[in-house]
């Protein structure tokens, strides 16, 4: 009697420290990472005064101006859209060409294979300021220069071959007899790449068009580099807002808090896939 | 997967290579044509043969860049890896807790680098962030903008913040992949925590643990919008790393000469790296198999 009683009990206090240790990680380490994203948020819901003014942990007078003056004001909410124009342009175009090229790499062998994949690799890894200058002097020299078009063009340098490694890694589970049982019942190339690949392989396209996405959304660099009026992205918007009057940190704030929630809204369909994404479909 | 070779595979690849060889050829052909010239102005260039590269490889500032670089990268390698090992190893393991923890980790991750950066220059302000306030109120003397310490602190910590995760996502990824039977095992030898962590749980890791190393040391080697947006380089040239300082001699000074033989060495580093990286993920995909 006393044995059944106390097994459990001293299992318990065996078992619980470590729960306890684990949960108490992973609390800190949430608040340290959403700590300063829930100061941005509060400040984005402050009036200038109040951020200026008093040091409040969270809003006193709740305001939504800050994001009212950014979705009335065209020079900032033209700066979304512009934004989210070059990253779908970019995201089609990549998904586009990557996804024949993946298959390719995946099912064969054919000459400068390796090389080929090799050279997409470091492609990714470029530093984006090498390019800032050459691209400047190429697109202004074809006449795309401050084009949503550009920009589009110029992250297709990383995001090409993202897409074609991530691709790559999710097509090369799907067996290879699928493919012969389609050709055999008399399905031609595309017929059977759209119709019966393409389906197999779509966790893989969600995935690759996510990341596409994301990384032409924060990038700044070359965005800025290529644009000045009628094309120029939100990011560059903010930092020339900054760098102007240095003032409007509500305004600012609502800026940041605005361009968070492309990632945020889809993160929960991706979120079994962001260490594959990131690790280029390779886990 | 047996591959059967077909030459005729070349023409999916075709629009791939037109395409990045429009952005990444073209372009990389123009820095090195501008790396062996000098110019007036106008337009007019003439040969000037190596006498930019001897120029930097004997520059005080590209070595300068290239120490805080290799400095940067070191110091966020050696807090994000173990930080992120250890992270995974807290991760509940499944259900609704362990989506949720991913979720929020992911958050930071998909954050545009520059609106990082403007969180932690508003976080770290002393008159109106958290951060700066908080440390100012402790009596801790904090000023990213004047102190250089404090500067560097400041971008160190909020590159800790940004990609942690990430090591963090891998290796629990690399975690979740060895079966229960490893465990069990363990278990009836009675191995201590340490043990099942040495032998069991880092060696499976390693490959995971490896490309997020090799991940992390490339992004972190390129970095330049967050430090810039939080300092500028600054105070002085304290966190100018090598792409704003590239991006300074480039866009800022125009010196396309000196720019474009730094833009070539630099390229040829990553280059290097991204062997590296290849290599070993030829290795794990072949062990994959």
């Amino acid at each position: 009697m006393t044995d059944t009683t106390l097994a459990p009990a001293t299992r318990r206090s065996r078992s619980l420290p470590r729960i306890n240790t684990s949960v108490i990680v992973m609390t800190l380490y949430l608040l340290f990472l959403l700590l300063p994203i829930y100061w941005l948020l509060n400040m984005s819901l402050k009036t200038n005064t109040e951020i200026l003014g008093s040091f409040t942990l969270w809003p006193r007078n709740l305001t939504f101006a800050n994001y009212a003056t950014i979705l009335t004001d065209p020079s900032w909410y033209s700066g979304y859209i512009n934004s989210l124009i070059y990253v779908v342009m970019n995201t089609v175009i990549s998904l586009t060409v990557a996804l024949p090229a993946a298959y390719a790499f995946s099912r064969y062998h054919f000459m400068g294979d390796k090389h080929l994949f090799f050279w997409l690799l470091t492609n990714r890894m470029a530093p984006p300021a090498v390019f800032a200058l050459p691209f400047f002097q190429l697109y202004s020299s074809i006449g795309l220069f401050d084009t949503h078009i550009a920009v589009a063009l110029a992250h297709c340098l990383f995001n090409v071959p993202l897409a074609v490694w991530i691709l790559e890694g999710f097509m090369r589970g799907v067996p290879k007899e699928i493919d012969e049982t389609a050709y055999i019942d008399g399905y031609s190339f595309g017929g059977f790449f759209v119709k019966i690949f393409m389906p197999l392989i779509s966790s893989g396209i969600g995935v690759a068009a996510f990341f596409c996405f994301m990384f032409s959304w924060v990038e700044l660099l070359l965005s800025r580099t290529l644009t000045t009026v009628d094309a120029k992205p939100i990011a560059a918007t903010m930092t020339r807002t900054v760098s102007a009057s240095g003032l409007d940190w509500g305004v600012l704030a609502a800026a940041g808090v605005l361009t968070i929630i492309p990632g945020a809204l889809v993160i929960w369909f991706v979120r079994n896939y962001i260490a594959k994404g990131f690790a280029l479909g390779r886990v | 997967m047996n591959k059967t070779v077909n030459h005729k595979a070349w023409f999916l690849v075709l629009p791939v290579l037109v395409l990045v060889a429009f952005s990444a050829v073209i372009p990389l052909m123009t820095v090195v044509n501008y790396s062996v010239q000098d110019t007036f102005g106008n337009n007019q260039f003439f040969w000037a043969g190596l006498e930019w590269f001897d120029e930097m490889l004997h520059s005080d500032r590209m070595w300068n860049a290239l120490g805080r670089q290799l400095m940067f990268s070191g110091i966020i390698l050696a807090i994000e890896v173990p930080l992120g090992i250890f992270v995974a190893l807290n991760m509940p393991k499944s259900g609704f807790w362990a989506s949720f923890c991913l979720v929020l980790m992911s958050l930071p991750l998909l954050i545009p680098w520059n609106v990082v950066g403007t969180i932690w220059q508003v976080f770290g302000r002393v008159d109106i962030g958290l951060l700066g306030r908080t440390l100012e109120s402790l009596g801790i003397d904090y000023n990213y903008t004047q102190s250089t310490l404090a500067a560097w602190i400041t971008i160190v910590v909020m590159d800790v913040w940004h990609w942690t995760s990430l090591v963090a996502l891998l290796a629990y990824a690399g975690l979740k992949s060895i079966p229960d039977a490893y465990y069990q095992a363990a278990k009836i030898d009675q191995a201590s925590r340490w043990k099942v962590f040495r032998y069991i749980e880092l060696p499976k890791m390693a490959g995971v643990l490896m490309i997020a190393i090799l991940l992390r040391f490339m992004d972190s080697f390129m970095i330049y919008t967050e430090p810039f947006v939080v300092t500028g380089g600054g105070p002085g040239n304290a966190t100018t790393l090598l792409s704003i300082d590239l991006v300074k001699m480039a866009l800022g000074q125009f010196d396309l000469g000196p720019a474009a033989a730094f833009s070539i060495m630099y390229f040829l580093v990553i280059l290097l790296i991204s062997w590296v990286f290849y290599t070993v993920m030829t290795n794990l995909d072949k062990k994959g198999m």
